[in-house]
C-alpha cells in the first residue's frame, strides 16, 4: 500500500490545493524547496540536531503501569510528547518548517494557533533564529488560552487577535492566508497541523513522523513486539498522523484517532469531522479536499469542543483517505469524558495531560474493556495540560455546583 | 458559448469603450432587494454584473466583503435561491452578462452537474471560483462547458508566465486580472503590477480582460481603460451598501436609488 501523495497532492479523493492564484505561485516555490530538502541529508541532519540538542528528543516511551491497571490489564504505553521542548509535538514541525523558512530566505514568519501549542512553538522558533513572528489566533481561544498567549508574547511574537465567526482556529487560518496572499514575497506560511493546501499536508506529516519512528523503536526495544493498538487525539491530525505513519504498513496494528465529541451530536457542538450524523461531509475548506462540518448549502459550521485544539471544522486529507480505505478508525470523545481522563491521568500517573491528549485517553475507557488482556496500547500523549488548568478548574467548579444545585432542590 | 459575454465586448470594442463590471453580494440586505438592484444598476451602466455567492470562510475577500457577506448568511438561504433571483432578473427583461462570483464549497454541495443545468435555465452567463486554480478546474470546466457556461479564471500578478498560459488556456468569457497580491478592498491608488499583468495576459490570449481588487472610482476606472477591457468595482459598493442600509432589516425605501446612483457615478464621463 502507497501512502504518498500524488503530484497535485491528493491522497485518493482527499487533498489538493484550493487557494486563489496569488497563492499558486509561492504554493509552487514552497513545494519545490521542500522536495529539494526531503531527502536531503544535510538539511535532515541539521533537523535531527534541533530536536535532539534544542527539543530533547527523543521524547520517552513510559510504561504507564497505574493506569494499566486501572483500565484492567491493557498494558499503555505513552509517547511523551508532552516532555518536548515547549509543550507538545508542535516543536517538531515549528523547526522543520524554519530551517525550509531560512533556507527560502524569508525573514517574516506567519502562522495560526488554535490552543496555542503551535503558536508558542512558532515564536520560540523565530527567538531561536531572531525572525520576525506573527500570530493569528481566535479572540475565544485567546480567552481560553491566556498562558500561552503571553508565553508568545514573551518570546518576542505579535499577537493578532481574531474576531470573525467562531474566533477559534478556523478564523485563525483564515486571516493567515490573508495575511500570506498580502505580503507573498516576504512571508513564510508555517502551518502547524496536516492541513492547507499541498504540500502543507505532507511536510508537516513528515516532520511529526519522528514520534511514530521512535516509538516504534522503543517499544521493540522494550518488549521486543509491536503493539496491538495506537490511539491519538486528532484536531487537524498531526500528533496521530505524526505516530500513525511510520506503523501504516504493519496490517496488523489497529490504529484509532480520537475526534472531539462536544456537547452532542448536534452539528454546531462538536468537532468529529467523521460524524455523518453530526454534519460530517466532504468538502473543500481553507486549501483542501476532506471531511468538513457544514450546513445543507455548504456554509462551514461553527464546532464545539472543551480543548482549543480540537476545535476545528475540518480534519487533514491523509486521514479522510485513512479513513475512506479503513485503515484508520475514528472515534469521539464527549468534553466531559476528556475532562474526567485528565483527572484520572493526573491521578494514577502523576502527568497531567493537555485537554486535547485527554481525548485519546478518555477513549481508552471505552477501548480496553473489549480487548484481550496484555494487549499493548501506544498512546500519543500529545501535550502537557499547564495551559488547560484554568479552564478545568472552572469546569470541575461547574460540576462541583450543578450537583450542589441538584442536591437541595 | 456564453453570447451575452461575447457580445458586449464586441460592442464595447466597436465603440472603443471600457467594460464596467459592479459585484454585489446576494442577499445583502437581502434577496429581493438583490433583485431589485441588480435590474437598477443594470439599466445604470452595467456591462457586467457580477453576483458574490456568500461563504462563511471567504479567505480571498477583505473586511468589507467578509461583513457583507456575513450580513447576507444571517438569513441561511442556498445557490438555488441565488439562482431563484436571477430568473426573476431575467424575466423583467434585464439582459445584461450574470456572473457567479463563488467559493467552491457551496457550489460543490448544490452539485456541479446540478449547478450548471439549473444555471443556465436560471439565466446565468458564467461562472469564477475564488478557489479553483486551473489544475482544479478541469472537471468543472467541462461540465460548464456542456452548458455553455463561461468559466472566468483568476490571474494574479504573482503567476508565472507557465501559469498564465494554463489560465487562458482553461479561461472562456473573458479573464478576470487580480491587480494586486492581496484581498479585495478598495484602494486609493492603484499598483503598476496590473498593467504589467495584463500585458503578460495578452501574449496568451485574445479573451477579454477585466481588472478587479482595488478600484474604487471613476478615476481609476478610467485608468484601468486605458490598458484593460474592463474595470471591477466591488469594495467600494458594498461598503456603500452597508452604509445606506446599516441596518439589514431594516432598508431605506430609496435604497436601490441610492446605490445605483452610486454605482452610475462611477463610470467615467
Amino acid at each position: 500500500m502507497n501512502f504518498e501523495p500524488d503530484e497535485l497532492g491528493y491522497w485518493g479523493e482527499f487533498g489538493g490545493r484550493f487557494v486563489p492564484e496569488t497563492l499558486m505561485s509561492p504554493i509552487e516555490e514552497l513545494t519545490s524547496a521542500y522536495f529539494a530538502v526531503r531527502d536531503d541529508s544535510a538539511f535532515q541532519a541539521e533537523f535531527l540536531n534541533l530536536l535532539q540538542d534544542f527539543s530533547g528528543r527523543p521524547t520517552p516511551l513510559f510504561h504507564a503501569k497505574r493506569l494499566s491497571d486501572a483500565l484492567g490489564g491493557t498494558q499503555i504505553y505513552l509517547k511523551r510528547e508532552d516532555l518536548s521542548h515547549t509543550g507538545s509535538h508542535k516543536i517538531n514541525n515549528a523547526l522543520g518548517q524554519i530551517l525550509l523558512a531560512r533556507k527560502m530566505g524569508k525573514k517574516r514568519i506567519i502562522a495560526e494557533t488554535g490552543a496555542g501549542q503551535h503558536g508558542v512553538a512558532t515564536a520560540t522558533v523565530c527567538a531561536l533564529f531572531g525572525l520576525e513572528c506573527v500570530v493569528y489566533m481566535g479572540a475565544e481561544d485567546m480567552r481560553r488560552q491566556a498562558l500561552n498567549v503571553f508565553r508568545m508574547q514573551l518570546l518576542g511574537a505579535k499577537v493578532r487577535e481574531v474576531n470573525a465567526g467562531a474566533k477559534t482556529l478556523k478564523d485563525a487560518i483564515n486571516e493567515a492566508l490573508r495575511d500570506w496572499v498580502t505580503n507573498v514575497d516576504s512571508t513564510y506560511y508555517l502551518l502547524g497541523s496536516a492541513l492547507g493546501p499541498h504540500p502543507y499536508p505532507l511536510m508537516v506529516r513528515d516532520f511529526q513522523s519522528v514520534i511514530g519512528r521512535e516509538a516504534r523503536q522503543q517499544i521493540l526495544e522494550k518488549t521486543g513486539t509491536l503493539p496491538d493498538c495506537l490511539v491519538a487525539c486528532v484536531g487537524g491530525g498531526s500528533n496521530s498522523i505524526g505516530l500513525f505513519h511510520p506503523f501504516l504498513q504493519d496490517e496488523s496494528i489497529r490504529m484509532i484517532g480520537v475526534e472531539a465529541g462536544g456537547k452532542s451530536n448536534n452539528l454546531g457542538e462538536h468537532a468529529a469531522r467523521f460524524n455523518k450524523a453530526g454534519g460530517g461531509k466532504v468538502g473543500v475548506l481553507q486549501g483542501t479536499k476532506s471531511y468538513l462540518l457544514q450546513d445543507k448549502n455548504g456554509q462551514i459550521a461553527l464546532t464545539h469542543s472543551i480543548s482549543a485544539g480540537l476545535d476545528y471544522a475540518s480534519v487533514g486529507p491523509e486521514h479522510a483517505f485513512l479513513q475512506s480505505i479503513g485503515r484508520v478508525e475514528y472515534a469521539s470523545a464527549t468534553d466531559d469524558e476528556a475532562l474526567e481522563a485528565f483527572q484520572i491521568l493526573s491521578q494514577t500517573e502523576g502527568i497531567i495531560p493537555a485537554l486535547e491528549s485527554s481525548h485519546a485517553i478518555a477513549y481508552l475507557l471505552k477501548l480496553t474493556p473489549e480487548m484481550p488482556p496484555n494487549q499493548m496500547i501506544i498512546v500519543n500523549l500529545s501535550g502537557r495540560g499547564d495551559k488547560d488548568v484554568n479552564t478545568v478548574q472552572d469546569e470541575i467548579q461547574k460540576i462541583v455546583h450543578e450537583k450542589h444545585e441538584e442536591n437541595t432542590k | 458559448m456564453s453570447n451575452r459575454i461575447n457580445e458586449i465586448f464586441n460592442q464595447l470594442k466597436s465603440v472603443n469603450r471600457g467594460g464596467f463590471i459592479p459585484f454585489i453580494v446576494a442577499g445583502d440586505p437581502n434577496l429581493k432587494t438583490t433583485k431589485n438592484l441588480i435590474l437598477e444598476i443594470a439599466k445604470n451602466g452595467a456591462s457586467v454584473i457580477e453576483l458574490g455567492v456568500p461563504f462563511s470562510d471567504p479567505v480571498a475577500d477583505g473586511v468589507t466583503i467578509q461583513a457583507s457577506a456575513e450580513r447576507a448568511l444571517r438569513n441561511p438561504f442556498s445557490v438555488n435561491d441565488i439562482l431563484g433571483v436571477v430568473k426573476e432578473v431575467r424575466e423583467s427583461g434585464c439582459h445584461t452578462p450574470i456572473i457567479l462570483f463563488s467559493y467552491f464549497n457551496p457550489i460543490l454541495q448544490f452539485g456541479l452537474e446540478k449547478f450548471a443545468g439549473e444555471a443556465v435555465k436560471a439565466g446565468v452567463d458564467g461562472v469564477l471560483i475564488t478557489d479553483l486554480v486551473p489544475e482544479e478546474a478541469e472537471e468543472f470546466r467541462w461540465i460548464l462547458a456542456k452548458q455553455e457556461l463561461a468559466l472566468i479564471m483568476l490571474a494574479a500578478p504573482t503567476s508565472s508566465d507557465e501559469r498564465l498560459q494554463k489560465i487562458c488556456k482553461k479561461a472562456s468569457g473573458f479573464i478576470y486580472a487580480v491587480s494586486r497580491a492581496g484581498v479585495t478592498g478598495a484602494r486609493s491608488s492603484l499598483s503598476s503590477d496590473a498593467e504589467n499583468l495584463v500585458k503578460r495576459l495578452r501574449k496568451f490570449t485574445d479573451l477579454p480582460i477585466a481588472v478587479g481588487f482595488g478600484i474604487s472610482n471613476a478615476e481609476q476606472v478610467a485608468e484601468t481603460w486605458k490598458y484593460a477591457d474592463a474595470a471591477v468595482v466591488g469594495s467600494a459598493i458594498v461598503a456603500e451598501i452597508m452604509r445606506i442600509a446599516p441596518d439589514a432589516d431594516n432598508v431605506p425605501t430609496d435604497f436601490v436609488e441610492k446605490i445605483s446612483e452610486f454605482s452610475k457615478k462611477l463610470l467615467p464621463k
